[in-house]
């Protein structure tokens, strides 16, 4: 029987495969019915139900009536450029902080990647501010940063590194906007070095055993093997974590909130502060509705810079 | 003669190249990764330090506060009889837990669907599901609120656990895809031949050997709800129904007065349970990235 088989087994595995792939279409469709429901009514349902919500006057609790594009002239025109700050914040809050976490990430992963003692407890432990929800590490931060008993200023001054009392964290515009953005690379950079440091340990060990017997130096191994070899992952955990962080809400939230003085404003802390507290939900649907198209555009810019060379 | 001296042995599979000095190594690792755990670690000692303080010992800064002088339990003491601490706990697990296993259920089946079996219409439906991480739930919190109204689920927890998969079921699927993509094809090709129907081969021969990627998915899914925020923050507003996050964030400030002790207490109590989570599975989280990233 086993002979049999192997003597045809070109054809009839042939044959099988297709037949077999010609009924997989029913199945494949069912499995994909339960994702598919939810996505829909909890994701692609609100979004398309935002965009309209955003041409209304709707209120909290309350659909109102059609007004056009008022909610965006009112948003471009009427806030005394909050919009313009928060736009502009979103982008530099973004573009700093993934410059920091990356180059961070991958310093990170390189430590990681060498033999040393105690090598798994560091892994975990470098890892932890990535994992621990963010508004309670938040929450710790903002006390680091109080105004009158800050821990960091105690640091700094007692180390000569600031003058007594130190700077005002959290009250002063760009003080304020520089610990958003510390903070957040401290949350961030673990995500960066743990996506690289899984991405170095498929590169095959052959290439730099080679590459050393070439007489190559550790820099041009890493220049000239390890970046390459790297750039599927930073592909993903670009993406990811541009997206993650230009939506960015929790974090900011707790610490400022856009304070001080609508300084330190985001466009996903504008919006909850409209739709909300506000209750001007159209007009909050309205501010994070620019997102999507802002966050389209910087993806394809992603995208754009790390396209395969042909 | 310089190409030689370069040329060193490894110890296999350590990667130390033999004969590196200790001066080298510690300028090279140990210094750095010294320097990278305190920042890393410090604002998580500073919240068990201050958790442990007394109220007149938090504010007094003239000697060093680095260290607790007279340690005291009174803030979890407090935290756990005169707040609602505990239940916000119970509902942040249950929460966290029900959404894990609804987003892993759709995920696997997605995933497998999108991984292994063939017809029209797959690559763009995976592209869809993958395009979805553009509309983050910053964009969606303000239309959700009328979803919810409808539904009747204000200040219900199912709200929280139907709306949570919309975020990790996404994460998981593209993640699950890259483990299915790794099973060779003909062990459930043998299994067909062998009379399996193609769901038998699913369930007895595909889902087993992704069981890493599943436990990283479930890992990744239970912190990413247990972590969550704005929902939670919208949808409820009984203190009773609170979560972690939102319940320490919202209910132990008093207006202007902060109760440093107590709140450092919740979040280190709040952050205990994910970070025992990964200490013990921090080797699958790393495989999930690999298979995620590296395969997908």
């Amino acid at each position: 029987m086993g002979t049999a088989v192997r003597t045809n087994a070109a054809p009839a595995w042939h044959q099988r495969r297709v037949r077999i792939y010609d009924r997989e279409a029913p199945l494949g469709y069912l499995l994909l019915v339960p994702t598919l429901l939810v996505l829909g009514i909890f994701l692609l349902y609100p979004f398309l139900f935002g965009i309209w919500l955003s041409l209304t006057d709707s209120e909290l609790g309350n659909l109102g009536n059609f007004i056009g594009l008022d909610n965006f002239r009112f948003e471009w025109r009427n806030t005394d450029g909050v919009f313009y700050t928060a736009v502009v914040n979103t982008f530099l809050y973004t573009g700093i902080t993934t410059v920091f976490k990356l180059s961070l990430g991958l310093v990170m992963a390189l430590l990681l990647n060498q033999a040393f003692p105690f090598r798994r407890f560091v892994r975990a432990a470098l890892l932890l501010p990535y994992i621990i929800p963010t508004v309670l590490s938040y929450e710790a931060w903002r006390w680091m940063f109080d105004p009158t008993f800050s821990v960091v200023n105690w640091l700094l001054v007692n180390t000569h590194l600031a003058a007594y009392p130190g700077p005002n964290w959290l009250g002063v515009p760009f003080n304020a906007m520089a610990a958003l953005m510390i903070v957040n690379v401290w949350r961030g950079t673990p995500f960066y070095a743990i996506a690289f440091l899984a991405g170095m340990q498929v590169i095959p060990l052959d290439l730099y055993e080679a590459a050393r017997v070439d007489g190559a130096t550790r820099w041009q191994q890493f220049t000239s093997i390890t970046l390459p070899m790297l750039q599927p992952v930073l592909l993903v955990v670009l993406l990811l974590s541009t997206i993650l962080t230009f939506a960015d809400f929790q974090g900011p939230f707790v610490l400022t909130n856009g304070a001080p003085y609508n300084s330190t404003q985001l466009l996903s802390i504008w919006a909850y502060q409209w739709g909300i507290p506000g209750g001007a939900i159209s007009l909050g649907a309205a501010i994070s509705l620019v997102l999507f198209p802002l966050l389209t555009f910087v993806v394809a810019g992603v995208l754009f810079l790390l396209r395969r060379p042909e | 003669m310089a190409a030689v001296a370069r040329l060193k042995f490894r110890k296999p599979g350590t990667g130390r190249v033999i004969g590196d000095s200790f001066v080298g190594r510690a300028i090279r690792i140990y210094i750095p990764l010294l320097i990278l755990l305190v920042v890393t670690l410090f604002p998580f000692y500073w919240m068990a330090v201050t958790s442990f303080k007394s109220a007149s010992e938090l504010f007094d800064f003239s000697v060093s506060p680095l260290w607790v002088r007279d340690p005291t339990l009174d803030w979890y003491r407090h935290l756990f009889t005169q707040t609602n601490f505990p239940r916000w706990a119970f509902n942040t697990a249950l929460v966290a837990t029900i959404s894990t296993l609804i987003s892993l259920f759709c995920s696997i089946m997605a995933g497998y669907s999108l991984a292994r079996l063939r017809y029209r219409g797959a690559d763009a439906i995976g592209w869809g599901i993958f395009v979805t991480y553009l509309v983050p739930p910053t964009l969606l919190f303000l239309p959700l609120t009328f979803v919810i109204r409808e539904l009747h689920l204000f200040n219900n927890l199912w709200a929280l656990i139907l709306t949570y998969p919309t975020f990790l079921i996404p994460f998981c699927t593209w993640m699950l895809m890259g483990f299915f993509k790794g099973i060779p094809r003909e062990l459930e090709e043998a299994a067909l031949v062998d009379g399996a129907t193609r769901i038998q081969a699913m369930l007895r021969i595909a889902i087993p050997l992704a069981l890493p990627g599943i436990l990283a998915a479930a890992l990744f899914a239970f912190t990413l709800s247990w972590n969550e925020f704005l929902y939670a923050l919208i949808f409820m507003n009984d203190s009773l129904v609170k979560t972690i996050p939102v319940g320490v964030t919202q209910e132990l400030i008093h207006g202007d007065e902060f109760f440093w002790g107590e709140l450092m207490a919740a979040a280190l109590l709040g952050s205990v349970p994910v970070a025992v989570l990964y200490s013990f599975f921090v080797d699958y989280f790393v495989a999930g990235m690999t298979a995620g990233a590296v395969k997908g």
